[in-house]
């Protein structure tokens, strides 16, 4: 059925730290690569050595670049997936039940068996966090690794989602969003974690922690700036070499 | 919102045949015999016409059939129920005027209803999507219903009521571009909202994720040529308002009839195009792509 429960027992979900993500792609090739060779349908590519590639992921980093009113600029990486939204949209429309969120957890999924690949639900999720795969055509989304976090032939410490065991600089957490004493939790309420496009009132359960401010340099203490003082007025070496040259 | 021909043909035609059979079921005209049958051919040759081509846009049409099991919550499950009950409903008035000559009223009324809310629930699949600004809003459905029951006028002969309707279509159509044309500044959905970085500064996007093109892209990120919707916009209003209701105005003559029907769904296909490659996804600002 695609309506939505009216609550569920947990919330898991992704905390994603975008003031440590190092935009390595790491996490968009682990996600590919469970998510190809376990549950569901592989993840395709066409022309995949070609001068078009084109391929399936659920996970995709993004860079931004934020411009404050004064001082540097700043690069954000921003890796995207899937935030299991309370109010997801993108289950409501399905119109074969295909698209479910789960009671017991919160995950949003895709039943591949029952999906008429209408493309419905990627059209109602302003995200982009569903993609048609070009070669099944059923809708693929991110699973949350559902087949990895209860996965008793799994050690513990990779019962969680491919992507938060690769990440090499700890900036994916996973848990459960709904208990306020989670770590997770914890997480987001000590570093003001967000919500994306909070005005579509899609209620995401994902939360993204933003960049922590950096060091405060005014604009006349800027690295070229230094550079640039040093050019000016050479000293050491440099002021014999400038003042040889002069003579020259 | 990338323009499949699929989707376009299929809401044009479908909504032109049910608009027809609205006013067969009114009985406006309410012919018998071989001349029902002509009519009602015409009218199911753009409805299931238009239906069978939706199918072409599904990725598994052979499971087509468990569309119809999310009624509860799915505009596209009930739209399914909707147009196989307004088509067997209608089916069973074309029966009777065709082999047994006479008029079922009762029934010839709900199936023009139930073609009415099939279109509405059409319109509703677009209307409901928060994520298209320029669809969502109560024109859109406004829209679908002018538009079918303008096409439904016109090939029905229903002169009187076709010349107001068709201006009252060019005039809504007009309004729902410029309308349109602002929605997605007001639907307040900015780079800034969709990564949240809005407090630092102001924000661009510096890097796709990807080199080459994806599903994403292909699907909802369609830009077309401001001086070139112009003047699709001007061609399609001229061929679905404008020429028609000039050729109705001239004396009655059956060449003149059926040009105003072949401009109408030529400038249908036209302003159909425009509304999918028009509309603006929000998920191009994760791409840089809008505003
Ligand atoms: S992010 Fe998109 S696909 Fe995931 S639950 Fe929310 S609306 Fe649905
Ligand atoms: S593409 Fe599949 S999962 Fe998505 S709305 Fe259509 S049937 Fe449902
Ligand atoms: S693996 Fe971690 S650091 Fe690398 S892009 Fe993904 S989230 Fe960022």
């Amino acid at each position: 059925m695609t309506c939505l429960p009216k609550m569920t027992d947990k919330k898991l979900g992704l905390v994603i730290d975008l003031d440590t993500c190092v935009g390595c792609h790491a996490c968009v090739v682990s996600c590919k690569g469970w998510n190809t060779e376990n549950y569901g349908a592989p993840l395709a590519d066409q022309d995949a050595y070609g001068e078009m590639p084109v391929g399936t992921f659920l996970n995709r980093v993004h860079s931004y670049e934020v411009q404050p009113e004064d001082g540097l600029a700043q690069l954000v990486h921003f890796p995207k997936s899937c935030l299991h939204c309370d109010d997801a949209p993108c289950v409501t429309v399905c119109p074969t039940g295909a698209s479910y969120k789960r009671t017991e957890d919160g995950i949003v999924l895709v039943n591949e068996t029952d999906c008429i690949g209408c493309g419905l639900c990627a059209w109602a999720c302003p995200y982009g966090a569903r993609e048609l795969d070009g070669v099944e055509k059923v809708m693929k989304k991110c699973t949350l690794c559902v087949d990895r976090i209860y996965n008793e032939n799994l050690p513990q410490e990779d019962r969680i989602p491919a992507c938060v065991r690769t990440c090499p600089s700890g900036a994916r957490h996973f848990g459960d969003l709904g208990d306020p004493n989670s770590d997770v939790s914890k997480l987001v309420a000590e570093r003001g974690g967000m919500d994306l496009m909070p005005e579509l009132g899609t209620k995401p359960v994902n939360k993204y922690l933003p960049p922590r401010p950096k060091d405060q340099l005014s604009s006349d203490q800027t690295p070229t700036q230094s550079l640039q003082a040093q050019a000016d007025n050479p000293a050491g070496f440099f002021a014999w070499l400038d003042r040889t040259l002069e003579k020259l | 919102m990338h323009p499949a021909p699929s989707v376009i043909l299929f809401t044009s035609l479908s909504g032109v045949g049910f608009g027809l059979l609205f006013f067969l079921g009114l009985g406006m005209p309410a012919p018998l015999g071989l001349n029902a049958f002509i009519f009602y051919a015409i009218a199911y040759a753009f409805a299931v016409g238009g239906l069978l081509f939706s199918t072409f846009h599904l990725g598994h049409p052979e499971r087509a059939i468990k569309a119809f099991t999310q009624w509860r919550s799915s505009w596209l499950s009930r739209e399914a129920w909707l147009s196989v009950l307004a088509l067997g409903m209608t089916g069973l008035g074309a029966v009777a005027q065709i082999f047994f000559e006479t008029r079922l009223a009762v029934v010839s009324y709900a199936g023009a209803a139930l073609c009415l809310l099939t279109v509405f629930s059409t319109a509703m699949i677009y209307r409901q999507l928060a994520t298209v600004p320029r669809w969502h809003t109560p024109m859109t459905p406004v829209l679908f219903l002018t538009y079918a029951v303008a096409g439904g006028a016109l090939l029905s002969g229903q002169v009187g009521i076709a010349q107001p309707v068709l201006g009252l279509l060019g005039a809504l159509q007009i309004f729902a571009w410029i309308q349109g044309d602002g929605a997605f500044a007001r639907s307040g959905s900015t780079l800034a909202t969709a990564t949240g970085l809005g407090t630092n500064g102001s924000v661009r996007a510096f890097e796709p994720p990807h080199t080459g093109t994806n599903y994403l892209l292909q699907e909802f990120v369609y830009l077309v040529g401001r001086k070139h919707a112009a003047k699709l916009r001007l061609i399609a209003i001229i061929l679905l308002s404008g020429l028609p209701i000039v050729l109705l105005v001239l004396p009655f003559n059956h060449m003149f009839a059926a040009l105003a029907v072949l401009t109408h769904v030529a400038g249908v296909l036209v302003s159909r195009w425009l509304f999918f490659a028009q509309a603006e996804h929000v998920v191009g600002l994760y791409y840089g792509k809008r505003g």
